[in-house]
């Protein structure tokens, strides 16, 4: 694929300037290693460039979020809520964390195509904090949630929904779910380093995230479900947290949600970053 | 200014291991590389040269033996080792998602460098490359050479002090190669050490001071090129006469005039003598006496080519003596 794109043409090459080279190389100059965010933030700018040069990687966090919307809204919105509208106003805050943590996975394909390429080993040669790598993918996808969720808000908008929390509480309620996603994310962090293709990462992150979601709040109320699948509907952490962001956007102030979703995020963290630098120190 | 501990070696590995599985890909290396010098890692694929490249850029921990860089260890100061070196993999080591600009501003960034500086050096580094009218292109359309140019420019952004080549000049047209020898020549004018890995003699021989052969995860050889040449044996004289009918005759004579092993070619015409004592050093001398002899007998070349021992010839006479060697060993072991 690529090599037919190549252009195999030495005559267009302008020749290497040996006195320029020398000039160049003679600058032995050495600035002070970057902080731990600096460098974090310019393997996120690598993240942004490389939405730039390809922007169809925004296809997951726009045409499919807004499909989901449109998708369930009109689906279930009469027969659980009596109208679309009126299911909106419950749904969309759920159908946005759903949106969020699905495409969280991503970042575990990304990983895992990345990490095979050469410029991993340069990364790794370099005197900076080593986690930079990982946490700037991190930092390049959550500009990717806040477009999904920009896109679905503005959809939800325009189908009829009103948050009662305002500008206000819809910002705290994102900004509960990127922080939620970025500590989830250590998971496929992981499991990008852990699988050995892409497919086995989708695979896997889709076994995952696709009982936790449904089999939560999301779409209907816990208390409508079986005992035994109420009992893990409400403890499952995506359930506090489109607890969470729903309050919010609603106006209310949902502190023991709002708890364990940030203690959901900080348990992620703490458990999978650790595993994820082993296996990239190893890898 | 980071040159400062002037003494000592610039990598010095003991014993160095690693192993895949049931394959001991690096088995007990041992190595010494000068400052200031290109030092020229030679062996076939597979031979464990990329491993221990790898190794000693701290991206794989050995699982025996010592690395010192610049005397400090791989393993237990990597951070400190990884200050000073820098490496230009097999494959390309920039994203080639983005352009040749962003890539260098991408590691100035990560090397500490202001975005105004690093955007600076990568203008300067691409000019000097002549790269500048491809800064703004994606590295994935570059060709070969342009790769190559644009990775060895991304290892030394900040000049460092040691450089990783790891075969450099693999699937490179000839033009591009001479290319990517002068940058290594010009690095290595400015006092950067360079470890490179190569399969071909030729490149070794035109870059390297020292050389280590390398073969199934063990040195084979190692030392100057006249020492590893003189190891091998000599030169050898290919000619092709006018007429095939004489070539008996000529080899008859070569083999009484030069005392040199001589072996026919599937060419009729062809036939390669062996010249020189076991160094290599008279090897021209011989030579032309040989075609003095053959001018006297009558017999025509149309052409003639004194060659350097060929890789091939390298290989076997070491490899044929390591597995001797090893054979003998084993015979030891078991009784």
């Amino acid at each position: 694929m690529t090599t037919a794109t190549q252009t195999q043409n030495p005559e267009e090459l302008a020749p290497v300037k040996s006195e320029s080279l020398a000039e160049v190389l003679i600058a032995t100059e050495r600035p002070p290693r970057p902080s731990p965010w600096s460098a974090s933030v310019t393997f996120g700018w690598r993240a942004v460039l490389k939405i730039k040069h390809v922007p169809d990687q925004l296809f997951d966090v726009t045409a499919f979020p807004i499909m989901l919307v449109l998708m369930y809204t009109y689906l279930f919105g009469g027969a659980l809520s009596g109208s679309p509208t009126e299911y909106l106003q419950r749904f969309l805050p759920g159908i946005l964390v759903m949106s969020v943590v699905m495409i969280t996975m991503y970042t575990g394909v990304a990983v895992n195509t990345d990490i095979s390429k050469g410029v991993f080993d340069r990364f790794r040669t370099l005197p900076i904090w080593r986690p930079a790598p990982m946490v700037g993918y991190l930092l390049g996808d959550a500009m990717r949630y806040v477009v999904a969720s920009l896109v679905m808000l503005v959809v939800g908008l325009i189908m009829g929904f009103r948050p009662d929390g305002g500008v206000v509480g819809v910002l705290l309620g994102v900004a509960l779910l990127l922080v939620f996603a970025f500590g989830f994310s250590w998971a496929w962090t992981m499991l990008g380093l852990l699988m050995r293709t892409e497919k086995s990462v989708m695979g896997v992150a889709m076994m995952v995230i696709f009982p936790f979601t449904f089999l939560s709040d999301i779409f209907v109320e816990t208390s409508t479900m079986p005992g035994w699948l109420q009992a893990f509907a409400d403890n499952n952490p995506i359930t506090h947290l489109s607890a969470a962001v729903r309050e919010l956007m609603h106006g209310g102030w949902p502190g023991a949600d709002i708890a364990w979703s940030l203690g959901w995020a900080g348990l992620f963290v703490a458990v999978f970053g650790p595993i994820t630098m082993r296996l990239y120190a190893r890898k | 200014m980071h040159r400062t501990d002037t003494s000592g070696p610039a990598i010095e590995t003991a014993g160095l291991v690693k192993v895949f599985g049931e394959t001991r890909a690096v088995d007990g290396v041992d190595l010494t590389v000068p400052r200031g010098t290109v030092y020229g890692v030679l062996g076939p694929n597979g031979a464990g040269k990329t491993t221990t490249v790898k190794m000693l850029a701290t991206l794989l921990r050995p699982d025996g033996g010592e690395a010192h860089v610049f005397g400090r260890d791989v393993v237990r100061e990597a951070d400190k080792v990884r200050s000073r070196v820098s490496l230009t993999g097999q494959y390309a080591s920039v994203d080639e998602d983005l352009t040749g600009t962003e890539n260098l501003i991408l590691l100035g960034r990560l090397l500490g460098h202001r975005h105004q500086a690093a955007a600076a050096r990568a203008a300067q580094l691409l000019e000097a490359f002549g790269l500048t009218e491809a800064a703004g292109k994606q590295v994935k359309n570059y060709s070969g050479g342009m790769r190559r140019r644009i990775d060895i420019a991304a290892s030394i952004l900040n000049t460092p002090d040691l450089l990783f080549l790891d075969e450099p000049t693999t699937g490179l047209d000839p033009r591009s190669r001479n290319q990517v020898w002068d940058i290594v020549r010009a690095v290595v004018a400015q006092g950067t050490t360079v470890l490179l890995t190569t399969q071909y003699l030729d490149e070794a021989d035109q870059l390297a001071s020292r050389i280590a052969v390398i073969d199934k995860g063990k040195v084979i050889a190692e030392g100057t090129k006249g020492e590893l040449k003189a190891s091998v044996g000599a030169g050898s004289v290919h000619l092709r006469l006018r007429e095939a009918d004489q070539r008996q005759q000529a080899v008859d004579l070569l083999a009484r005039a030069l005392d040199a092993q001589v072996q026919l070619e599937p060419d009729p015409v062809a036939l390669t003598a062996r010249v020189g004592n076991g160094s290599g050093e008279q090897a021209a001398e011989q030579a032309s006496r040989a075609l003095g002899e053959l001018a006297r007998a009558g017999i025509t070349v149309d052409n003639f080519a004194l060659g350097q021992p060929s890789l091939d010839e390298v290989f076997l006479a070491l490899t044929d003596r390591t597995a001797a060697a090893s054979a003998d060993s084993k015979e030891g072991v078991a009784a």
